[in-house]
């Protein structure tokens, strides 16, 4: 199931399948192996390193893969999606501190902040052509950026939330509980991962394809590109800014770099390594990247040369992604065999 | 019923379409030919929404059209293809088709299927039947050959089950024989279909043989409109056009 940009390697497209039941069918399957393993591993490795290494993929995963959204489907460069992180970071946590209700509530409440924020940016946004949205999402980066670091009475300017996030437990879940915590970041990036593979499954994502491929027909179908664009930008916020929870409830705390449009850069760059043209690409970029981070950084003070050093490869050697290049040369190795 | 009044756009000081005033009877085929720059394709780009008229109207079945965008002039019923297949080249023949009446049927609020809806597979597959599309179902678009593409871009117009179809140059860059197998699948299409075919075309031999009705503009101006016997022994039409230039021959 590639999604193969507009142009490149289209030829190596294996034919698609568009029957709607198994395929959902098959994506709950998927879903729900993929929590069960994930529930499975504290039990078969009692490492608290790597179920933190889970919580942070998580994180980052859903943040990536709702970017991608937006990158591979929708073709909107945004160079700001990290603003919708940095929100869902710091709207939970401060709710949270301040208010002190329930985790479910404090966690709808920041998703419905994230909604009208991400709808009045992305009116103003997504009206832009590709290279002015770029430019226009950074600034709106830069500009909550700012906000953040200025408005210290409430954010605790570039130190951050500190004191903590207080958890207090609801269902019988206690996020202080490491184990708890680490179960609940696996519910949602995988309930996310469903919730975000069935939007681009869904016509409406074939309505995506369409602007990326060719806005001007998509117009003239009866496409109303920029109410298409405009909702594909509040809902990949909405995962991002659950991305953002996750990361807050993780270090029990909000930092301005949360916020800041590395994160942003980061989620291009996971992007690039994993591959735009496969959903799960951007999964497999973040385990990438993580992984990149903690061994280089261990190695080396000049991690960022290597990080550098190892996209280059990937743009300029593979040019694509690292799931783009296993799908492509999976679908070659069918060719040749059925050919 | 399509009727044209009094449209008007200026580009600076040239009037590309000027006060033209037109009628398109329910069911009927139009050839528009005109030399280069005639304002053939603005005239499309104005009745399809691309191009806001500076005065004129566009009535649809009564309904004025002049002004709006795009998306609701299609969802009103004008259809068109372009003169370069506008095509979506990495989605594959069916997926476009769906795609299409997926959006067409305002399914894009319904997130969580994949095309679920009977109807919708059968719209696309009988628009890919159509136009001969069918075997090719699997295709990438970006894949096809050129004549295919215009057929896609064909298809994606149809599939809207539109009540006015304009196409754009539907035989642009073919060669001969390809040229009398596209003319031909139009006119089937317009006799299969019974909708409002409107499309623009230079080959004199083509419009002559499968036209009833031609109309004829130069320089933003209707010159001439009538049956290809009116059309071939109107004065002004050979003096201007058609006695210009190598498509003399064609009339003689």
């Amino acid at each position: 199931m590639t999604e193969l940009q507009a142009g490149q390697g289209a030829q190596t497209m294996a034919p698609p399948r568009i029957d709607a039941r198994p395929q959902r069918y098959r994506d709950v399957l998927v879903a729900l192996v993929a929590f069960v393993v994930l529930a499975l591993l504290p039990m078969m490795f009692g490492s608290k390193q790597l179920l933190d290494f889970v919580i942070r993929c998580a994180a980052y995963g859903l943040f990536a893969t709702s970017l991608n959204l937006l990158v591979g489907y929708t073709g909107l460069i945004s160079f700001g999606h990290g603003m919708f992180f940095g929100l869902g970071a710091y709207g939970f946590g401060l709710m949270m501190q301040k208010t002190g209700v329930a985790i479910p509530v404090a966690f709808v409440a920041t998703l419905a902040m994230t909604f009208v924020v991400a709808l009045v940016i992305g009116a103003i946004c997504v009206r832009l052509k590709e290279i002015y949205f770029a430019f226009v999402t950074l600034a709106f980066q830069m500009l909550i950026h700012s906000t953040i670091l200025s408005w210290q009475s409430l954010t605790g300017g570039d130190q951050g939330l500190r004191g903590g996030i207080p958890r207090p437990p609801f269902l019988g879940i206690d996020l202080s509980n490491h184990l708890h915590l680490y179960i609940t970041s696996c519910a949602l990036l995988v309930i996310g991962l469903y919730l975000m593979r069935q939007i681009a499954q869904s016509p409406f994502g074939y309505t995506l394809r369409m602007i990326r491929d060719n806005a001007t027909r998509a117009s003239f179908i009866g496409i109303d590109v920029w109410r298409a664009k405009l909702t594909i930008f509040v809902l990949a916020a909405l995962f991002a800014a659950t991305g953002g929870m996750i990361m807050a409830l993780f270090v029990s705390g909000a930092y301005p770099e949360f916020a800041y449009w590395t994160i942003s850069g980061e989620g291009i760059f996971i992007n690039m390594l994993g591959g735009v043209t496969t959903f799960l690409g951007p999964m497999v970029g973040t385990v990438l990247l993580l992984i990149l981070n903690d061994t280089v950084t261990r190695l080396t003070e000049y991690h960022g040369i290597v990080l550098g050093i190892v996209i280059l490869f990937f743009a300029i050697g593979l040019r694509k992604g690292l799931m783009d290049f296993v799908v492509e040369w999976f679908a070659q190795r069918r060719g040749e065999g059925s050919g | 019923m399509l009727e044209i009044r009094a449209l008007s756009k200026s580009f600076g000081g040239v009037k590309a379409t000027d006060n033209v005033s037109l009628d398109f009877a329910d069911g009927s085929l139009t050839a528009v030919i005109g030399p280069n720059g005639a304002g053939k394709s603005t005239f499309f780009n104005l009745i399809t929404g691309a191009l806001r008229p500076d005065a004129g109207q566009i009535l649809l079945n009564g309904v004025d059209m002049a002004g709006k965008a795009p998306p609701e002039i299609v969802r009103h019923g004008i259809g068109r293809a372009f003169q370069v297949a506008s095509i979506f080249p990495s989605l594959t023949v069916e997926e476009t088709m769906l795609a299409a009446v997926g959006a067409d049927q305002r399914r894009a609020a319904v997130m969580h299927r994949r095309f679920p809806l009977a109807e919708t597979r059968d719209r696309a597959q009988h628009a890919m039947e159509l136009l001969g599309l069918a075997s090719k179902r699997n295709r990438t678009a970006a894949t096809l050959s050129h004549g295919d593409q215009k057929l896609l871009d064909i298809a994606l117009a149809l599939v809207l089950e539109p009540k006015v179809l304009l196409l754009d140059e539907p035989t642009a860059g073919m060669g001969t024989e390809e040229r009398w197998r596209m003319i031909d699948k139009v006119r089937e299409l317009w006799e299969k279909q019974k909708i409002t075919v409107v499309f623009i075309e230079h080959d004199m031999d083509i419009v002559f043989k499968i036209a009833p009705e031609i109309v004829v503009l130069c320089y933003g101006r209707i010159l001439a409109t009538g049956t290809p016997d009116a059309i071939r022994s109107n004065e002004a039409v050979i003096e201007a056009y058609l006695g210009s230039d190598d498509h003399a021959g064609a009339v003689a």
